[in-house]
């Protein structure tokens, strides 16, 4: 299936500013709670704005709308990243950022699909999105509806066995509406993900698993947006996975040069320097 | 190595002689000994629902014959996805179906269910509480497999599962029943299954009965015992019952098909009538099955009658025949009416 024919949400700001902005509300929200996966976030924010503002399909007012693409966000502690892209993409109202991860919030600290729309489901129990976008692009695939599913996971959720039953169950059943998207950050809760459970050779493992794969720096944008067109225009039917090599704290350099941790630690002190930071490398 | 756990280890199990039978195959039908059967009424239930509704699709992991799911995939082979020997993606796509607005069943054996997809069934379905209806065959001690066959904890561990839904049906009566409320039930649902030709039973002994979720029904009253039982037992608790009653024990018989939630306004209202002795029976280890249940809420409403449980204790079970572990275990018509007998 050519799923470059779909039409896609466009605007005149440039996704470099759509990143930056994600990055600014991520901070916002760390300094919120004082913590927060913001490593990962900053990380993440260049894949998250080609996906929202160049590959998907939506309708910010009717999140549930049945057309859309579903965009799963496996790694229930990127929630944080996935609100502040939600929030650009007019999906939750930016007036709730302050409330992030604290009572009453429609925005706890890891996703659940119950609390937020646009979160499509309950990640967190990590290796459970990409079977549950194989089932979703099934149903799809009953329905005749093109949408496309996507599918966020963790490079440390390429050790789950589950991901690997998904990964052969979408080449079986030839799911060439799913699109699963792996940040490779080297990074999970006890050290690098290649020193605590080795999953390379990365694109080679999904190939021999049935996959169209490619592996790109998951923050350079043009890369980024390429591999997105490249996944979406194969026409074999296969499911299709891009490998993102990116970097914790991306976009903060004091940041990225720290000790890097699955979680980042950040000083009350810091968070405004950090947003002054970001704020100099503002793109035009 | 001298483990406790151990201690049986290389011996040969000693006998009375002549009661040596051969494990059954797999396959082989849970039968009872004058009843009649009905074949696969699963999959043929299952069948009937789907052609009024489209919605329903089959799903399983590798057991599709051991199901009886081969009966759909059969008979709608565009409605059946077979996952391959994959529970984890089983559940979870059991999941993504359903958040696509189908009403997934999904079979396998109840042991894997429970242990290996625990997580997938707790996170991607119950806390969701979508729409997955979990059938499972092989049910505490129905097979003489051993431990990594026999689902003794099955029930214990989806108990304590919120959203969760739980029937462990009797006989051929109770399943062609359950299906289609399993359908019209919001939630997710799992349900023990007996598979290839199953005994009618409950309708034998009480010939207006239907299975209804969530309510326990008298089978057969009794003034001496009352037996609350589940799946099999309710079978065993009735043949036991005629058994007592030649020795004039008059043996009450509440099934309770509905695990959770348990219907304990009628079984408080019975256990409340004074005077009979109480007895608990399931085809479950007695840590955390329906007899815990039972007492739980029987005390929590100040109702306490002289209370046994019969149930599978709380080891691994051996190998061998059925018959012979049914013997060893308790859980056999004889060792019912003799447990019964004894407590009076």
């Amino acid at each position: 299936m050519n799923l470059a024919s779909r039409s896609v949400a466009r605007s005149n700001v440039s996704l470099e500013l759509r990143a930056w902005n994600i990055r600014r509300k991520a901070l916002l929200m760390g300094q919120v709670q004082g913590q927060g996966y913001i490593g990962q976030a900053l990380g993440i924010a260049d894949v998250l704005a080609a996906s929202y503002f160049h590959a998907l399909e939506y309708r910010p007012e009717d999140p549930e709308w049945e057309g859309r693409d579903r965009f799963l966000l496996s790694i229930g502690h990127y929630a944080i990243a996935l609100y502040a892209v939600l929030m650009e993409a007019g999906i939750l109202p930016e007036d709730e950022l302050e409330t992030y991860g604290m009572d009453d919030s429609r925005m706890p600290m890891s996703g659940m699909a119950s609390y937020t729309p646009g979160m499509e489901i309950t990640g967190g129990s990590l290796g459970h999105g990409l079977g549950i976008a194989v089932g979703m692009a099934m149903g799809l695939k009953r329905k005749n509806n093109k949408a496309v599913v996507y599918n966020l996971m963790s490079d440390g959720e390429l050790g789950e066995g589950s991901t690997w039953e998904a990964a052969m169950s979408g080449a079986h059943h030839k799911l060439d509406n799913l699109i699963c998207l792996v940040d490779f950050n080297d990074q999970q809760a006890d050290g690098k993900s290649t020193e605590m459970l080795c999953s390379e050779p990365l694109p080679e493992k999904w190939e021999a698993f049935g996959w169209h794969a490619q592996r790109v720096n998951g923050n350079d944008l043009a890369a980024v947006v390429h591999a997105f067109d490249k996944a979406r225009a194969v026409k074999d039917a296969k499911p299709r996975v891009i490998i993102f090599d990116t970097t914790m704290c991306k976009g903060v350099p004091f940041l990225e040069r720290r000790e890097i941790t699955h979680f980042v630690r950040v000083e009350a002190d810091e968070w405004d320097k950090a947003l002054a930071v970001l704020e100099e490398g503002k793109p035009a | 190595m001298t483990l406790a756990s151990m201690a049986r280890k290389y011996e040969v199990r000693k006998l009375p002689e002549g009661e040596r039978q051969a494990t059954s195959a797999m396959i082989a039908s849970l039968a009872a000994e004058g009843y009649d059967t009905i074949a696969a009424p699963f999959g043929h239930a299952l069948v009937e629902a789907a052609r009024k509704d489209e919605r329903i699709l089959g799903l399983t992991a590798d057991l599709g014959k051991y199901t009886d799911m081969h009966i759909f995939s059969q008979a709608m082979p565009d409605r059946f996805y077979q996952m391959g020997m994959a529970e984890q993606v089983l559940m979870s796509a059991a999941a993504g179906l359903a958040r696509e607005g189908f009403l997934p069943f999904a079979t396998t054996y109840a042991v894997f269910a429970s242990r290996r997809a625990y997580d997938f069934i707790a996170m991607a379905i119950a806390e969701e509480n979508l729409p997955v209806k979990i059938v499972c065959a092989l049910p505490g001690l129905t097979t003489g497999y051993g431990p990594s066959h026999q689902a003794t904890e099955d029930l214990a561990i989806f108990r304590g599962l919120p959203n969760m839904t739980l029937i462990d049906p009797c006989d051929a009566d109770d399943i062609v029943g359950m299906v289609p409320q399993m359908i019209a039930h919001e939630g997710p649902v799992y349900a023990r299954l007996l598979r290839g030709r199953v005994p009618s039973v409950l309708r034998k002994h009480k010939p207006d009965y239907r299975f209804q979720l969530g309510k326990a029904q008298m089978i057969r009253e009794g003034n001496d015992v009352l037996v609350i039982s589940t799946g099999l037992m309710t079978m065993r608790a009735l043949d036991a019952a005629v058994q007592l009653a030649a020795d004039k024990i008059d043996v009450a018989v509440l099934h309770c098909p509905t695990i959770k939630p348990l219907d304990l306004e009628t079984i408080a209202a019975e256990a409340a009538k004074g005077g009979r002795l109480v007895v608990t029976a399931e085809n479950h280890t007695v840590m955390g099955g329906l007899g815990e249940a039972v007492a739980a809420g029987l005390l929590s409403r100040g109702i306490a009658p002289r209370f046994r449980m019969i149930g599978l204790p709380d080891q691994f079970l051996e190998a061998g025949a059925l018959p012979t572990l049914h013997e060893m275990y308790g859980i056999s018509v004889g060792k019912v009416a003799e447990q019964i007998k004894g407590w009076l």
